[in-house]
């Protein structure tokens, strides 16, 4: 999550924590806690379509979607970055929606339809937002940018579709498209190379509009 | 992660029979907290309740004259509706204020009000925590606290809720609708919903193991000029240090919430009465009897500030 708590190390700490694994949870803590079968369950079956193709996978109830993508389907397009929904390197489209693909069980995608980087463009038929993260440098190392470009479809449909953003006047009246826009919806996704003026003027290339 | 087994339910009650028939079994729908959580081992459930098929994702007028918001209304959602955006903008706002674009698409509702704290320790699973683990302390008193409770807090537990929404919802004097194993229903007032931390930090809100939100309702509009000021480290995606959720009409009364604050979004009545003499008599009355620690003193007179600056908002857009 965002602003995930700081690592907290001290020396303090790590006493009184080995100290506290000795207490005992109480029996409402035990009752929530449940008991855990001694063998992993069985796999469970589910399809959806990524990029137009359906697929039919039989998966560990853990397997989050990023995971279905990458080791299930080998496709590496989508990145995992921190795999807790801070970094947005594992930003996909389902069902046109951009969501973290690693906070979200592949069982729960029942009948979706999934788009990820690959489904988006090809080497030689670029999608606009490729072209124009080629056009404007908007990377560097290049880990961020599927995650960058999923997004930023999902942003530019946002915008058209109405949905409001934080740095808007009026709450009441429907979004314009701006770099101050931009900066704000595009806040879940962390490049550390610094590539954000480019991934904007990129953006605003294909939105037809000055960064 | 823990494994776990899965199912999908179709109907509320039976999702709720579900949950309530399994010891450590969790209801799942967003999953944007939980997987989280279950990622680091903190949330460990045994088995998940998909509800994502239950069609409580819809918002309807009630005859009340307000909105009924179903339980499964992702943030998104619920932040564009246009009845929203008109008549309870401080909800919109508060959500807009929260987490990131692709966690509000998939964040719900109920799930919203149903997050965790983002307390430090009690995602280090290496550190004792009463909330996290009954009975073995709290490293958090005594630990960095500076983005945790300065009102409300316990000598078990100073932890903070995290969400924007909920305090918009505290404001607007919504109700929680839920449903329970036998099909009983019921609605609580979000006043009640959130829990102190007191002696049972682990206890964080009013619902019964099994018990399934189905909505959220809001009260017929009240008009007023609607603001959500938030105040955090980064101006995105970032939890709030203090934020204040204000509905200020134009004679000056109003109503006042403040989240970051406290184990729930934090209002009182008796200091809403002091809007019309500024933020300094609220404040004084909505802070009374605070205990920040040394790290977060710095948010009694941020809360002034905000809220300051909350009232000169609405005096300008009015």
């Amino acid at each position: 999550m965002p602003n995930m708590p700081e690592p907290v190390v001290s020396r303090r700490g790590v006493l009184a924590g080995g100290a506290a694994t000795a207490v005992v949870a109480t029996s409402h803590a035990s009752a929530r806690t449940g008991d855990r079968p001694a063998a992993d369950p069985a796999p469970v079956k589910v399809s959806f379509k990524v990029n137009g193709e359906r697929h039919d996978l039989t998966l560990d109830t853990r397997t989050t979607l990023l995971d279905a993508l990458r080791e299930h389907l080998h496709l590496t397009g989508t990145k995992k970055g921190c795999d807790h929904g801070q970094c947005g390197a594992c930003t996909v489209l389902v069902d046109g929606v951009r969501i973290n693909s690693c906070l979200s069980l592949a069982v729960m995608h029942e009948g979706d339809d999934v788009t990820t980087i690959e489904g988006l463009g090809t080497p030689e038929k670029l999608h606009p937002l490729q072209a124009a993260f080629v056009k404007h440098d908007g990377y560097q190392c290049g880990y961020c940018t599927p995650g960058q470009i999923c997004s930023a479809v999902g942003v530019l449909d946002e915008i058209k579709r109405g949905v409001p953003s934080h740095v808007q006047a009026d709450i009441a009246v429907s979004p314009a498209f701006s770099n101050i826009e931009l900066r704000e919806r595009m806040s879940g996704n962390i490049c550390r190379c610094g590539a954000y003026s480019n991934i904007a003027e990129a953006i605003a290339d294909v939105a037809g509009e000055k960064a | 992660m823990k494994a776990f087994t899965y199912e999908r339910a179709h109907d509320p009650v039976a999702a709720a029979r579900a949950v309530a028939a399994r010891p450590g079994a969790r209801f799942i729908a967003g999953g944007t907290n939980l997987l989280d959580l279950m990622k680091i081992e903190v949330e460990t459930p045994v088995h998940l309740v998909d509800v994502q098929d239950l069609k409580l994702d819809r918002i309807e007028p009630t005859d009340a004259g307000g909105l009924r918001i179903g339980a499964l209304v992702t943030n998104t959602d619920l932040a564009t509706d246009s009845r929203v955006r008109r008549d309870y903008g401080v909800l919109s706002r508060a959500i807009v204020a929260g987490a990131s674009g692709q966690l509000r698409n998939k964040a719900t509702t109920a799930g919203n009000l149903l997050q965790r704290t983002r307390c430090a320790y009690f995602y280090d699973t290496n550190m004792p925590c009463n909330k996290r683990k009954p009975g073995s302390g709290c490293a958090a008193i005594g630990g960095i606290s500076r983005q945790l409770a300065v009102i409300g807090s316990s000598d078990k537990c100073i932890a903070t809720h995290p969400s924007d929404m909920a305090v918009a919802m505290r404001l607007l004097d919504a109700t929680v609708e839920t449903v329970n194993s036998a099909g009983e229903t019921r609605a609580i007032p979000i006043a009640d919903f959130h829990r102190l931390p007191g002696d049972t930090p682990h206890i964080e809100t009013a619902l019964a193991p099994g018990e399934l939100i189905t909505a959220v309702t809001l009260p017929k509009p009240i008009g007023g000029r609607h603001i959500y000021e938030k105040v955090r480290d980064r101006a995105s995606y970032a939890f709030a240090l203090v934020s204040v959720a204000a509905v200020i009409q134009p004679d000056g009364t109003g109503r006042v919430a403040l989240g970051g604050v406290a184990h729930k979004p934090w209002r009182d009545a008796a200091a809403e009465a002091e809007l019309p003499r500024g933020a300094r008599a609220v404040t004084a009355k909505l802070l009374a009897g605070a205990k920040p620690t040394h790290d977060n003193a710095f948010k009694l007179p941020l809360a002034e500030r905000t809220l300051a600056a909350a009232m000169a908002e609405a005096r300008t857009t009015a």
